[in-house]
């Protein structure tokens, strides 16, 4: 048996697979929230860890992108270290952990919080697109219920939200409206994250490898978290600023410090973090220390 | 203090090699070759193939060799390697009547044209362990015989005869079958489709789907026509070349299930067909996937749909193993992001409840001391 197997093309994916995901991709770009079915290939990462962003990014990357991977927010967990050393790898691209410098941002469960540019792509990988799921499980049915714009049921669940819990008690995932027709899963961002989708200057595509879908949020559209009146959408505030760069108003992460209830809060994004702090920026639990050593 | 984590690469690397280090094992005793493995756990080769939907017998090997043997693991290797293979063309359909068979049983005829042919079977093995095994025993060669001049017709066309059984698939001459790994899925799928899903479905699910329909969700009583296992021709039409030629032989295994059919609105009282057809030597396979096609030809029967087995969209979409074990396997990796949107809302919720509580107390205290 040969030794050299196989060689892969540019990005992997060959460039028939490529020009069948990009008219998906513009597909969705021109039907807002809308989710366009796509032949997705079985790619060499297991189905529900991130397949449907990397096809995207794959089809979309060129030899003069930067790229940037986060998960969580961070660009040190370790399956967006592989990503990116996949595209590292097929691609031979430039990649960075600096928002600011990405062309493509892949990501999984956050929004960097630096606000992004009209030059900028937002690649999120997407676990169930569908976001009439877990109220109707056939897909048969789910399409039939956005093709007609009859997304009662959905009100319906946040209502007995309310009902139950005295809230909408839903955390991430939190289902948008978008251009004023179809409602779309967000993938599962905190609801923290879901204004700045609204009107963002990047264009925001979302890829579901397992489950065959692509939808996208062009620049400049609005989207908008479903609510009701007397019960306004609200997003999650943090008591405390971030231990280690003082950022308010950001998305914090819990770190457990002893097994005595010790915890502190930094951010969630890591880039954000670091970048405050290359300012001068110091938080609570940096700044004792610093001060020490003044 | 707090150390941010990184180094998430080195540890990657690391891990990598200490799995290579764990799949080769102790290097005192000689590795396995790919030849070994597709010469003596030839079924498990056989497995990846057929649900990796690429036939390559040594390939396959690889697969289960790098996979330490994981199967599931091994299939997925295969497939993510076959899905970057260009498209050359489609096959002519398989003629399995003229299969040079090696194993052949039905279970609805005492004697048939052809015979009963047992072949390479555990049936009728006694399941105790073999001791011999524990060393390398010389083993027989196989008992052979000159092949018989007599057609082993299919069972099938046996029953058309008399137009007992409904006729194969009536499908246009200008149909394409699908692929679905080539293209969108979309439910209700053609029978085309539904059968190339169940033919890289997962074993394990097929069979508890077709054990299902026997223990009475969405039964559909059933007898083995035929199993059939050998090698047929693979053959392709050269548009160049105006007819077909052949690219070789496979071996392949081949249920065609009967099942009794009281008539319906749409279908007259005549016995109908459970397909299946799997890469390699599988009958386990072959069988569930029957079982479960004619499980899911419900509607088309105009049977009532009452049982998992019957239902299209839920078959189809949980029997991929690969995607299934993606899936499942995903949660291990990190979510704290949304768990500490969790964390949150249980928190304040419970504050919430123990203010009220507070409120409460206080009210009845504040009634007891009035009264």
């Amino acid at each position: 048996m040969s030794a050299d197997l196989a060689t892969y093309n540019f990005a992997y994916l060959d460039e028939q697979t490529k020009r069948m995901i990009r008219r998906a991709i513009l597909k969705a770009i021109s039907i807002p929230g809308y989710q366009v079915p796509f032949a997705s290939r079985e790619m060499p990462m297991p189905y529900g860890w991130g397949t449907g962003g990397v096809q995207v990014t794959a089809s979309i990357i060129g030899p003069e992108d930067v790229l940037k991977v986060i998960d969580q927010g961070a660009d040190d967990t370790t399956n967006a270290v592989s990503i990116r050393a996949f595209f590292q790898k097929v691609a031979n691209v430039a990649v960075t952990t600096h928002t600011k410098d990405a062309t493509i941002i892949q990501t999984r469960h956050r929004i960097p919080e630096q606000k992004l540019g009209e030059n900028q792509v937002l690649v999120y990988q997407v676990p169930i697109p569908e976001p009439l799921r877990f109220l109707e499980p056939r897909e048969t049915e789910t399409r039939k219920m956005h093709a007609l714009e009859e997304y009662g049921l959905m009100h319906v669940k946040l209502y007995e939200d309310i009902a139950i819990n005295g809230r909408i008690s839903k955390t991430y995932a939190y289902p948008v409206k978008v251009d004023g027709r179809y409602v779309m899963d967000p993938s599962p961002t905190p609801k923290f994250d879901n204004p700045k989708m609204h009107m963002s200057d990047a264009l925001q595509l979302f890829g579901a490898g397992r489950e065959k879908r692509i939808y996208a949020v062009p620049p400049h559209t609005e989207v908008v978290s479903l609510d009701f009146e007397d019960y306004p959408f609200e997003i999650q505030t943090f008591e405390q600023d971030c231990a280690l760069c003082g950022a308010h108003g950001v998305y914090l992460d819990e770190v457990v410090l002893d097994d005595k209830g010790g915890r502190m809060f930094v951010c969630s994004d890591t880039d954000h973090c670091e970048d405050r702090r290359e300012h001068g920026h110091v938080g609570a639990m940096l700044a004792p220390n610093q001060e020490a050593a003044e | 203090m707090y150390v941010a984590v990184k180094g998430g690469e080195a540890a990657i690397s690391n891990a990598h090699r200490l799995l290579a280090d764990r799949r080769r094992g102790d290097r005192s005793l000689p590795s396995v070759t790919i030849d070994q493995i597709a010469e003596q756990l030839g079924l498990a080769v056989d497995r990846v193939m057929a649900e990796a939907s690429l036939y390559d017998r040594s390939l396959a090997a690889l697969a289960v060799r790098q996979s330490r043997g994981d199967l599931i693991e091994a299939i997925f290797l295969l497939r993510a390697y076959r899905t970057t293979l260009p498209r050359f063309g489609n096959s002519v359909p398989l003629d399995t009547a003229e299969m040079q068979v090696e194993r052949r049983v039905s279970a609805t005829y005492k004697d048939l044209p052809g015979g009963q042919l047992l072949g390479p079977t555990f049936d009728y093995t006694h399941r105790l362990l073999d001791p011999s095994l524990l060393s390398d025993e010389a083993v027989e060669e196989p008992a052979r015989r000159e092949a018989g001049g007599e057609e082993i017709m299919r069972v099938s066309d046996i029953l058309a005869h008399e137009g007992l059984i409904e006729a194969d698939g009536e499908l246009p001459q200008d149909h394409q079958a699908g692929d679905l790994t080539r293209e969108p899925m979309e439910f209700p799928m053609g029978r085309d489709l539904r059968l190339q899903a169940l033919a890289r479905g997962d074993e394990g699910f097929l069979l508890a789907l077709g054990y299902s329909t026997q223990r009475g969700y969405g039964r559909n009583h059933p007898f083995v026509g035929e199993i059939r296992i050998g090698e047929v021709e693979v053959e392709m039409d050269i548009p160049e070349l105006g007819f077909a030629v052949s690219l070789g032989h496979i071996r392949v295994t081949e249920c065609q299930m009967v099942n009794q059919f009281k008539g319906s609105s749409k279908a007259p009282p005549q016995f109908t067909r459970g397909y299946g057809l799997v890469f390699g030597h599988s009958e386990r396979k072959a069988m569930s996937m029957s079982l479960v096609d004619r499980a899911l030809r419900a509607e088309e029967l105009g049977e009532d749909i009452t049982a998992p087995a019957q239902d299209e969209e839920f078959v189809i979409s949980h029997s991929d193993n690969v995607q299934a074990t993606g899936f499942v396997e995903h949660l291990k990796l990190p979510h704290y992001v949304d768990f500490q949107a969790e964390l949150a809302m249980v928190r304040k919720m419970r504050a919430d409840i123990e203010a009220a509580r507070t409120a409460d107390r206080g009210e009845t205290e504040m009634k007891d001391a009035a009264e």
